[in-house]
């Protein structure tokens, strides 16, 4: 029984470390190497520099398809958050026909094929006539993005009592202000975690983007070009930022909360 | 729009001709309804009897298929719930969970661009003994404490009518009588016209002026809760508001005041004011409380009706009182509530009784006999619980 526990005792945590350091492993490749002193290829270790990271923009295609992505992830986002909000609440709260077939089939972009659907979405744009630049790639975000949104936002409305809303009205407040002052602040953070994930994977694509982009870059289309003839560390640097942001606005969610949590404890 | 200022006072409240249909359904047959300025209204009846419909009508969160709703004598029916002088506390009371107790207490006066909102909400709030909770989230509170803010909330508006949707069903018992008791005295503090759903008889009784019981969307009986104890008019009012025991039989004569109904063989007299049909079969009843227990036949009077003898059942006891249930041979069980005057039951199960009550007690149903088991219904839980008992125990004995 002893020994049993004790093989639990140090199996377990070797098995963790072992998986943690296995996906560790490209995100600290990709971080040191940031510091490279490279010149054309960033495969071999040429000496330690900040040089990358304080002219980033030297490299000036990493630049300009950061700022594409940006500017895609951000615009999508907010069209994807928007329509997808007004969805959700539409679909919890109304009955309304066709209403069990939207929702089924808001899931058909999630579950289909990126490669399907980014071509399927191209021969579109060729039908339409419509020149393939940053518009076709908000809209080919926007539109998988939105699935994420109603999925997120939707299980947010549905934990919502309905009689808050009923109480915002008998307290004489009208349609909008019942919205503005009541639905909205109570879904807020599911809308914030939708718009979280729609930037994630917009700002991630590369399939669909690839298929609907023209000539305009965006970041993951950048380095899956450059990797055939060496990354440069600019990329890297790029890469690395975006993965300590993210980590940095996680742990301020983490304290933020903590914080809170303790309030209320200390208050009742 | 009410906009700027409070109601005056507490305004009546007229439904006319009320009908509504849910698809599948209709909760509401035809209501009509008058509650006079001022009064603690309530509206009684069981789950899915059209009592938490008739209020969500009142306060505009669902429109009527059919008739008017008037407040003060002004046509409603159209107004949204927003432009109602019209406020309710919620079953599941509804706060604002991001808002503090003083934002929940202060919305409707904001909406309204009353002046000094947060002056208005603490009074209200000192009204409900809260105020020192102000700086609170409603989830730090406890069910009563929420409970006395959302009834805040409501009243602060000062509005002609309140409604009050079973706004103490998650009180636990004891804090349930607490709350009644403050309800009844901030009404007559306030001078509002309350309207209070419930299903529970007693909370209707204890704290309304008038009650009205609802069955099947539709009122039974309208009037003071003593007057609807002591003299129902339909079997499910008897039933319903406390216990009865009913017996049905052919009128075979009647006096200037009084008729008398034959029930298999013992003629039993029932006053005539007392009684909703006077000739044909009738079904009169007498509540267990107004029983006398005997152990040996009691004297013929004039103004006394006697039934049995019978064997006394099932004895329970409950500290004031204590239950007996009889049965007498052919009229079927008889359930008599005793004071327990003196320690120890009065009869043992087994024991051979008769029962006694003044003619002036019983009373005369409205309903037409049902078909099938002449008397009392046997669904009631006491002779549930009772059948289950003999069940268990012939199936011991077998064992």
């Amino acid at each position: 029984m002893s020994s049993k526990l004790g093989l639990g005792k140090w199996l377990l945590p070797a098995y963790a470390i072992v998986a943690l350091t296995f996906l560790m492993i490209p995100i600290a490749y990709t971080f040191i190497f940031s510091f490279n002193n490279s010149v054309k290829s960033n495969i071999v270790w040429r000496g330690f520099t900040f040089d990358k990271w304080l002219n980033v923009c030297n490299q000036q295609e990493v630049c300009e398809a950061f700022g594409n992505s940006i500017i895609i992830g951000v615009t999508a986002t907010i069209c994807a958050t928007i329509l997808g909000t007004m969805i959700a609440i539409a679909l919890v709260r109304y009955r309304f026909r066709f209403r069990a077939a939207i929702s089924l089939l808001l899931f058909l972009p999630m579950a289909t094929p990126e490669v399907v659907l980014g071509a399927g979405l191209a021969a579109e744009f060729l039908t339409a006539g419509v020149e393939k630049g940053l518009v076709t790639i908000i809209i080919a975000h926007t539109m998988f993005c939105v699935s994420f949104v109603v999925v997120t936002v939707k299980a947010r409305v549905s934990t919502l009592d309905p009689a808050l809303e009923e109480a915002g009205r008998d307290l004489y407040g009208s349609p909008n202000q019942v919205f503005w002052r009541i639905t909205f602040p109570l879904l807020l953070p599911g809308i914030i975690a939708a718009a979280l994930l729609s930037f994630a994977l917009s700002f991630d694509d590369f399939i669909i983007t690839y298929f609907n982009s023209g000539t305009t870059s965006t970041f993951p289309k950048y380095v899956y070009v450059s990797a055939a003839r060496g990354i440069p560390a600019e990329a890297n640097v790029i890469a690395s930022a975006v993965f300590f942001l993210a980590i940095i606005l996680v742990l301020i969610s983490q304290v933020s909360s903590a914080i809170r949590r303790k309030r209320l404890e200390k208050v009742s | 729009m009410a906009t700027g200022a409070f109601a005056e006072s507490g305004a009546d409240l007229e439904l006319v001709g009320i009908q509504k249909r849910f698809p599948g359904f209709t909760a509401i047959e035809h209501l009509d309804l008058t509650i006079p300025a001022g009064s603690f209204f309530a509206l009684l009846g069981p789950s899915g009897c059209g009592k938490t419909t008739t209020l969500r009508l009142v306060a505009g969160l669902e429109d009527p298929t059919e008739g008017k709703v008037l407040i003060g004598g002004k046509d409603v029916t159209k107004l949204k719930p927003y432009q109602r002088q019209v406020n309710t506390v919620f079953q599941s009371y509804a706060l604002f969970p991001h808002m503090t107790v003083l934002e929940n207490v202060a919305f409707g006066l904001r909406r309204r661009h009353i002046a000094d909102p947060v002056g208005k909400a603490h009074e209200a709030l000192r009204l409900v003994e809260l105020d020192h909770l102000a700086a609170r989230k409603p989830q730090q509170l406890s069910g009563g404490q929420q409970q006395r803010v959302a009834l805040a909330r409501a009243i602060v508006n000062r509005p002609a009518l309140l409604l009050l949707d079973e706004p103490l069903g998650a009180l636990d018992l004891k804090l349930r009588r607490q709350m009644q008791l403050e309800l009844k005295s901030i009404q007559e503090e306030v001078g509002l016209t309350f309207v209070h759903v419930t299903h529970d008889q007693e909370e209707a009784m204890t704290m309304a002026d008038t009650v009205a019981v609802m069955n099947k969307g539709e009122i039974e009986q309208l009037g003071a809760p003593q007057e609807l104890y002591e003299l129902p008019k339909t079997a499910f009012v008897a039933n319903f508001l406390g216990q009865s025991n009913l017996f049905t039989g052919k009128v075979t004569g009647s006096t200037s005041n009084s008729i008398s109904v034959d029930i298999e063989g013992v003629k039993i007299v029932v006053p005539t004011k007392r009684a909703q049909r006077h000739a044909g079969e009738v079904t009169i009843g007498v509540r267990p409380e107004k029983l006398h227990l005997h152990l040996s036949a009691p004297k013929q009077s004039a103004g006394v009706n006697v039934l049995g003898p019978g064997r006394i059942i099932d004895v329970s006891f409950s500290g004031v009182s204590t239950q007996y249930i009889l049965a007498i041979p052919g009229i079927g069980k008889v359930t008599v509530f005793e004071q327990n005057m003196k320690s120890g039951p009065v009869a043992a199960e087994g024991s051979e009784v008769w029962v006694s009550w003044d003619v002036e007690h019983g009373f005369g149903l409205a309903d037409e006999p049902a078909p099938g088991p002449k008397f009392a219904a046997d669904t009631d839980t006491a002779t549930i619980a009772m059948q289950k008992k003999h069940a268990l125990m012939s199936e011991l004995e077998e064992a």
